[in-house]
C-alpha cells in the first residue's frame, strides 16, 4: 500500500519536474503566434496606411470659380450657327480672355502662358462641347467651376517645395502669387473629384479617371464567370460523381492541380498564342482578357467544386438512391444544389484573384491608353490592375496620388468580392 | 444540358461578333516605343476629344516589339501606326516587305535627350563619356595603356577619376529591351569607347566584336537593371543620394525640383543644349505610318496633321511642355510636307 503510494508520488513529481518546462513551451508558442499575427497586422497596417497617405487627397480637385463670356466675335464671327464652324473656334482664348479679367497687367508671352496654364487644358473643350450641345448660349455669359492643372492642385495640396528656386520646380512665381491671391478671394475650392470616377484615362492628371478601367474590368469578370463556372462546375461533377476511377482520371487530376499553380504570365502566352494569333480576335479586348481569365480561374473553379460536392455527406447519396432516384437525378436534385454555395463561394474567390491580375493581360494588349470608354466587349479597354500600372509609370506628378486613389478603388472591389463569399458561406452553410 | 447548349451559342455569337468587329474599326491602332508613349497619348488624347473620330488606342510594347506587330501584315488586325525611338533597320523593313508593307509614312517628331541624373542633395556630377564608359562597361583598356582589356576593377568613381567623388558607383538603368538603353550604349558608352583608338580601330576588322567591347554594360553589381519604369529609377534616386540613374529627359523635366542632369562632357541636359546639338546623348524619334490603312481607318490623315501641327511639335508645341525637343524648323517644314502629302518612305540611305 505504502509502496504504491510511494509510487504514485513519484509520478506527480516527474510531473511536477516538467510541468514548468511545458508550460513554458506553450507559453512560447503562443507568444510566437501572436508575435507573428502581430507581424502581418503591421506590415498590413503600414501597407494601408501609405496607400491611403498618398491617396485620398487625390479625391478631391481644386476648381476656379470663373464667369466666361461666350464671345460670338470668337465662336462665331459671321453668325452661321454651322457646327463645323463652331468646333474649330478658338475656345482658349476665351478662357484666357476671363483669366485675364482676374489680373489685366498680364502682358508678356511668358505670362501669357503661365496663366493660361493655371486651369486644366480641358476647360475649352468643356465649353466646346457645352456650345455644342446649347448653340443659344453664345452671347452669354457662363459661371463655371472649372479644374486648376494638376501642378496648381500639387501645390495647393502640399506637394509642391516652393522655397526652391524658380527654375527647380513645375510652377512659377507669378503662378504662386495669382493662386494665392485668387485663394483669398475665395474663389478657389476643393472639391470632390468626381472626374476620377466618371472619365476614362488621360494624360492630363486632373482629367483621368477610373471609370474606363473599371467597365473594362468588369466585362471581363463577366466573360470569365460566364465561362469558367459552367465548365468548371460541370468538370468538378463529371469528374467526382461519374468518371470511373482509373489511370486517366487520375492523370487528369495531377493536371488540374498543376494548371491552378501555373504562372499567370502563360496563361497570357496562351491567349495571344490561341484567340488572337489563331482566331484573330482583337488586341485589348475585355473578351480576349475575360477569355484569358476564365482560363486560369478553370482549374480553381474545379478544384473548390470538387471540395464542395465532397462535403455532401454519403447519406444524402445513399439516401436519394434508396428511394429509387438514378444517379442523375441523384446528383443534380439533391448533391449539386446543396454543393452550390460552396461552388460559388470558390468561383467568386478565384474571380477576386482574376480581377487584380495583370501579367497575362500585359501580353494580349490590354496594358494600353484608351479614353474612351467601352461600350461592349469588343472594344479595346484597360483593366483597373493595369490603369496602376501605367499610372505608376507617367511622369506627371499628379498621378503618384491617382495611383494610390486606383489602388484603393481596386481594394474596395476585391473587398466587395471577398465580403460576398463570406457572406454567401454564412448564409448557405449548412452543418451536418 | 440545357445549359451547356447555350453557353456553347453564346460563345459561338461571341467569336462571330469578334470577326466582324475585326473586319471594321474605326479607332486608329497604335504600338510602340515606351520612350514615345507619353507624347503619342497626349496627341491622341487632344485628338479624340476635339474631333469627332474615336481616341487612337496605345499600347507601349517598346520599339522592336512595335515594329515586329507593325511589320505582321495589312488588314484591320494589324496596327496603323507604330511609335519608335530609334530608326526603322534594315532588317525591319525586310520584314514588312515580306508581309506584303510596302508603303510607310516616316515622321520625326523630335528628340529625346537621355540624362545622367542624381538626387539635388547631393553634388552635381560632371562626366565624360570616356568616363562613363570606364564606369560601366564590362571590360575596359589596361589602365597602362597596353592594348589588353581588363575585367572592370572599378569600385567607385573615384577609381575612374581622382576628380570625381569617392562614392561608389551605382547607377541604376533601364533593362537591354529598352530603346533607351540601345541608344545610351550607342551615343554614352560607344562615344567614351571610341576615344581609345586602338579600340576604334577594331571596328575597322571586326564589327561585332568592336560592339560588343563598347556598348555592353557591366554585370557585376554597379550596374542595376531597374525595369522600364523611369518613375522607379526617380524614387530610388530621391531615397539614395549616392545613386545615379539613367532615363529620358521628359521624366528630368517632371521632377526637376529633387533631381539634377549631370553634365555630360561639359555639357548640362536642358532644352536648349539637346535642341542644338550640344548634349551629346540624344536621339531622334519617329513614327511610321501604314499607308495602305490610310481611307480605311477613319481619321488616320487628320491624325497625322494633329500631329505635325505647328502647335504640336513645333518650336512652342504643346509636347514640348511635356518634354519633347522640337527639330529645327527646316527638318520639321520637311516631315510636316511628308505628312499632308503622305509621302512614302524611300528607304534607309
Amino acid at each position: 500500500m505504502s509502496n504504491s503510494s510511494s509510487n504514485s508520488s513519484s509520478i506527480t513529481e516527474i510531473v511536477n519536474k516538467g510541468l514548468k518546462k511545458r508550460y513554458r513551451s506553450e507559453f512560447m508558442f503562443r507568444l510566437y503566434g501572436i508575435t507573428s499575427i502581430l507581424f502581418a497586422a503591421a506590415f498590413l497596417i503600414v501597407f494601408f496606411s501609405s496607400i491611403i497617405d498618398k491617396g485620398y487627397s487625390a479625391f478631391t480637385q481644386g476648381e476656379l470659380n470663373i464667369s466666361i463670356y461666350l464671345d460670338p466675335e470668337i465662336i462665331d464671327p459671321d453668325n452661321t450657327r454651322d457646327e463645323e464652324e463652331i468646333r474649330y473656334a478658338n475656345y482658349d482664348k476665351l478662357v484666357f480672355d476671363s483669366l485675364k479679367n482676374f489680373f489685366p497687367s498680364v502682358s508678356s508671352r511668358k505670362e501669357r502662358k503661365e496663366l493660361k496654364a493655371l486651369v486644366s487644358n480641358g476647360t475649352s473643350l468643356r465649353i466646346q462641347s457645352l456650345v455644342l450641345d446649347d448653340m443659344s448660349l453664345i452671347g452669354k455669359t457662363l459661371d463655371l467651376s472649372v479644374k486648376l492643372d494638376s501642378d496648381i492642385d500639387m501645390f495647393l495640396k502640399g506637394n509642391v517645395d516652393i522655397t526652391l528656386d524658380e527654375s527647380q520646380r513645375r510652377i512659377s512665381d507669378n503662378q504662386v502669387k495669382w493662386t494665392n491671391e485668387l485663394k483669398t478671394k475665395g474663389l478657389i475650392s476643393q472639391k470632390f473629384n468626381s472626374t476620377l470616377f466618371s472619365a476614362g484615362d488621360s494624360r492630363e492628371p486632373e482629367q483621368a479617371g477610373v471609370l474606363g478601367a473599371l467597365i473594362g474590368s468588369f466585362f471581363m469578370l463577366l466573360i470569365t464567370f460566364i465561362v469558367a463556372f459552367p465548365l468548371g462546375v460541370a468538370a468538378a461533377i463529371y469528374l467526382e460523381e461519374f468518371a470511373p476511377k482509373n489511370k486517366f482520371t487520375d492523370f487528369v487530376e495531377v493536371n488540374i492541380n498543376n494548371l491552378a499553380a501555373v504562372p499567370s504570365i502563360i496563361y497570357g502566352l496562351l491567349g495571344l498564342a490561341v484567340f488572337i494569333n489563331f482566331f484573330g480576335m482583337p488586341r485589348s479586348a475585355p473578351l480576349v482578357g475575360g477569355l484569358v481569365l476564365a482560363l486560369m480561374t478553370f482549374p480553381v473553379i474545379i478544384i473548390a467544386s470538387r471540395a464542395a460536392l465532397q462535403s455532401v455527406p454519403p447519406s444524402i447519396t445513399d439516401a436519394a438512391l434508396g428511394v429509387g432516384a438514378s444517379k442523375i437525378q441523384t446528383v443534380f436534385d439533391h448533391v449539386f444544389p446543396l454543393a452550390l454555395p460552396g461552388m460559388l463561394t470558390g468561383s467568386i474567390i478565384g474571380m477576386a484573384r482574376a480581377l487584380g491580375e495583370s501579367a497575362p493581360l500585359l501580353m494580349i494588349g490590354m496594358v494600353a491608353f484608351v479614353v474612351d470608354i467601352p461600350s461592349t466587349p469588343l472594344d479595346a479597354s484597360a483593366a483597373l490592375p493595369v490603369q496602376v500600372y501605367l499610372w505608376a509609370d507617367a511622369p506627371e506628378r499628379g498621378f503618384v496620388e491617382r495611383t494610390s486613389a486606383a489602388i484603393l478603388v481596386l481594394l474596395f472591389f476585391l473587398l466587395v468580392m471577398n465580403s460576398t463569399a463570406i457572406w454567401l458561406r454564412n448564409k448557405f452553410e449548412i452543418k451536418w | 444540358m440545357k445549359k451547356s447548349i447555350s453557353i456553347i451559342a453564346a460563345l459561338i455569337v461571341m467569336a462571330t461578333m469578334s470577326f466582324t468587329a475585326s473586319a471594321a474599326r474605326d479607332t486608329i491602332k497604335i504600338v510602340g516605343s515606351s520612350t514615345v508613349y507619353p507624347f503619342a497619348t497626349v496627341v491622341a488624347e487632344r485628338f479624340g476629344k476635339s474631333t469627332k473620330f474615336n481616341t487612337p488606342v496605345i499600347e507601349s510594347t517598346g520599339s522592336g516589339g512595335g515594329l515586329k506587330l507593325f511589320c505582321k501584315g495589312v488588314g484591320v488586325e494589324h496596327p496603323d501606326i507604330t511609335n519608335a525611338s530609334r530608326r526603322i533597320k534594315q532588317k525591319e523593313i525586310d520584314l514588312c516587305a515580306k508581309a506584303g508593307i510596302t508603303d510607310i509614312i516616316e515622321i520625326k517628331i523630335g528628340y529625346d535627350g537621355i540624362v545622367v541624373a542624381n538626387s539635388k542633395r547631393a553634388d552635381t556630377l560632371s562626366l565624360t563619356k570616356r568616363q562613363i564608359f570606364l564606369a560601366l562597361a564590362p571590360e575596359i583598356p589596361h589602365p597602362n595603356g597596353a592594348k589588353q582589356l581588363i575585367k572592370n576593377p572599378h569600385k567607385t568613381w573615384k577609381d575612374v577619376d581622382s576628380s570625381l567623388p569617392n562614392v561608389a558607383i551605382e547607377v541604376l538603368g533601364p533593362p537591354p529591351t529598352s530603346g533607351t538603353r540601345d541608344a545610351f550604349g550607342e551615343l554614352a558608352m560607344e562615344g567614351g569607347c571610341k576615344t581609345f583608338k586602338w579600340l576604334k580601330d577594331i571596328k575597322k576588322e571586326n564589327k561585332k566584336r568592336y560592339k560588343a567591347i563598347c556598348r555592353s554594360v557591366r554585370e557585376d553589381g554597379p550596374y542595376i537593371e531597374a525595369g522600364e519604369n523611369d518613375n522607379l529609377i526617380v524614387q530610388k534616386l530621391n531615397a539614395n543620394p549616392k545613386a545615379v540613374g539613367v532615363f529620358g529627359y521628359s521624366f528630368l523635366v517632371e521632377n526637376s525640383d529633387s533631381i539634377q542632369g549631370s553634365f555630360v562632357d561639359g555639357v548640362l541636359p536642358t532644352f536648349e543644349n539637346i535642341a542644338n546639338g550640344d548634349y551629346g546623348v540624344s536621339r531622334s524619334l519617329y513614327f511610321y505610318v501604314k499607308k495602305d490603312h490610310i481611307g480605311t481607318i477613319p481619321g488616320m490623315k487628320e491624325y497625322l496633321r494633329e500631329f505635325t501641327a505647328d502647335k504640336t511639335i513645333g518650336q512652342d508645341g504643346y509636347l514640348t511642355e511635356k518634354g519633347l525637343i522640337p527639330m529645327p524648323s527646316s527638318e520639321y517644314k520637311q516631315f510636316r510636307s511628308a505628312a499632308r502629302k503622305l509621302t512614302s518612305f524611300k528607304g534607309l540611305n
